[in-house]
């Protein structure tokens, strides 16, 4: 009666491993739709202020960002502690802002030309002085339109 | 000749290879914060003749360098600035032609006229802290907004929406046309009620 002989041994069944790429393929796929590539470095401390009136930004194509901090630890030995601009990828004077934005902009679509915002990612601990110079550098070009890019939050964070 | 089945090939590696690529993206990208206060600069071109503005339609807000708040000339906590400002804006002082049906402030004579005429004046040092700066707008158009809630809420009750989430709706790109084009005249109308008229002096470098 082999047929009814019982199994041997209660040795656990391997649990399958198979559908493990799916997971992770999954969160991946997560990732790469939701997040953006960072297309410049930060050299600049970059800890955005808070804000809770915040309106949503542009899209991408038609947004120029400027960067504005003290440069970040390791660029301190050589650029100082001073609040300085970063444009791309190197950091700025104020002077080279217009240069810029003009770059910027005739590298943009005809049709987006006349859209464009700029938005002002500046460090909460920047003296007001430098983002002046920036916004009196950005009308003599005629880039209007700015953003001041805040994260999310109540403003009293902002006060201490 | 025998033949053979394909040799069915070993997947168990494709964990790891998707793992490898996730880690990659995770460490490469950063989710964007693409929010925040938009602002209008004032064009270069000086105005010929500058209008003229009554002292009482002005709210003026000074900043100094340590970051003290300076409203009206006396010193205010930043955080009577939103009602301040809404008081000034809703005001409604006016008489005859200046005269505002729907403002629900106190109508003093000595503060705005309307809120056509209300102008909010922002002046800062050169040492004002950024943050800060960035704490008096938001509470600037906090002022402003509460204030186009109120009569969103109250002319277009049916839409079920305030102004600032009607807005947000407006200029999400996934709205269907009809919808936007039911959305903007009203948003229009509310926005002429109560115009954000913000003006930003040149830094003082000494106070």
């Amino acid at each position: 009666m082999s047929k009814f002989k019982k199994k041997k041994g209660g040795e656990l069944p391997a649990i399958s491993t198979a559908s493990l790429p799916d997971i992770v393929f999954m969160l991946l796929f997560f990732f790469m739709v939701a997040t953006v590539m960072r297309d410049s470095t930060l050299m600049v401390v970059n800890k955005l202020p808070a804000a809770d009136q915040v309106q949503k930004l542009d899209k991408k194509d038609r947004v120029m960002y400027i960067y504005a901090g003290k440069p970040s630890n390791r660029y301190q030995d050589k650029y100082g502690t001073s609040a300085k601009i970063q444009l791309n990828d190197k950091f700025a004077t104020v002077s080279e802002v217009g240069a810029f934005i003009l770059a910027e902009r005739a590298a943009k679509r005809q049709e987006l030309q006349n859209v464009l915002t700029t938005a002002l990612k500046v460090d909460s601990d920047t003296k007001m002085g430098l983002v002046q110079d920036i916004k009196q550098e950005l009308r003599k070009v005629s880039a209007l339109k700015i953003n001041y890019t805040t994260r999310l939050g109540d403003y009293t964070q902002n006060i201490n | 000749m025998a033949k053979r089945a394909a040799p069915e090939v070993n997947a168990g590696s494709m964990a790891d290879i998707a793992f490898l690529l996730l880690i990659f993206f995770l460490v490469t990208t950063t989710i964007e914060t693409d929010s925040g206060l938009n602002r209008k600069l004032p064009p270069m071109e000086d105005q010929v003749d500058p209008p003229i503005i009554r002292q009482k339609n002005i709210f003026t807000v000074v900043v100094n360098k340590n970051d003290q708040l300076l409203v009206e000339e006396e010193l205010t906590d930043i955080k009577d600035l939103r009602s301040l400002a809404v008081a000034f804006l809703d005001n409604g002082g006016g008489v005859g032609d200046e005269a505002c049906d729907y403002c629900q402030g106190e109508r003093d004579e000595s503060s705005s006229d309307n809120p056509d005429k209300a102008i909010i004046s922002l002046k800062n040092n050169r040492e004002t802290s950024y943050k800060v700066y960035i704490a008096i707008q938001n509470e600037l158009v906090a002022a402003y907004n509460d204030l186009r809630n109120r009569e969103f809420l109250r002319l277009y009750p049916s839409v079920g929406l305030n102004f600032v989430d009607a807005q947000k709706k407006y200029d999400d790109p996934r709205t269907s046309v009809d919808l936007s084009d039911q959305l903007k005249p009203k948003l229009d109308v509310v926005k002429a009620m109560y115009p954000q008229k913000l003006s930003e002096a040149e830094p003082s470098k000494t106070n």
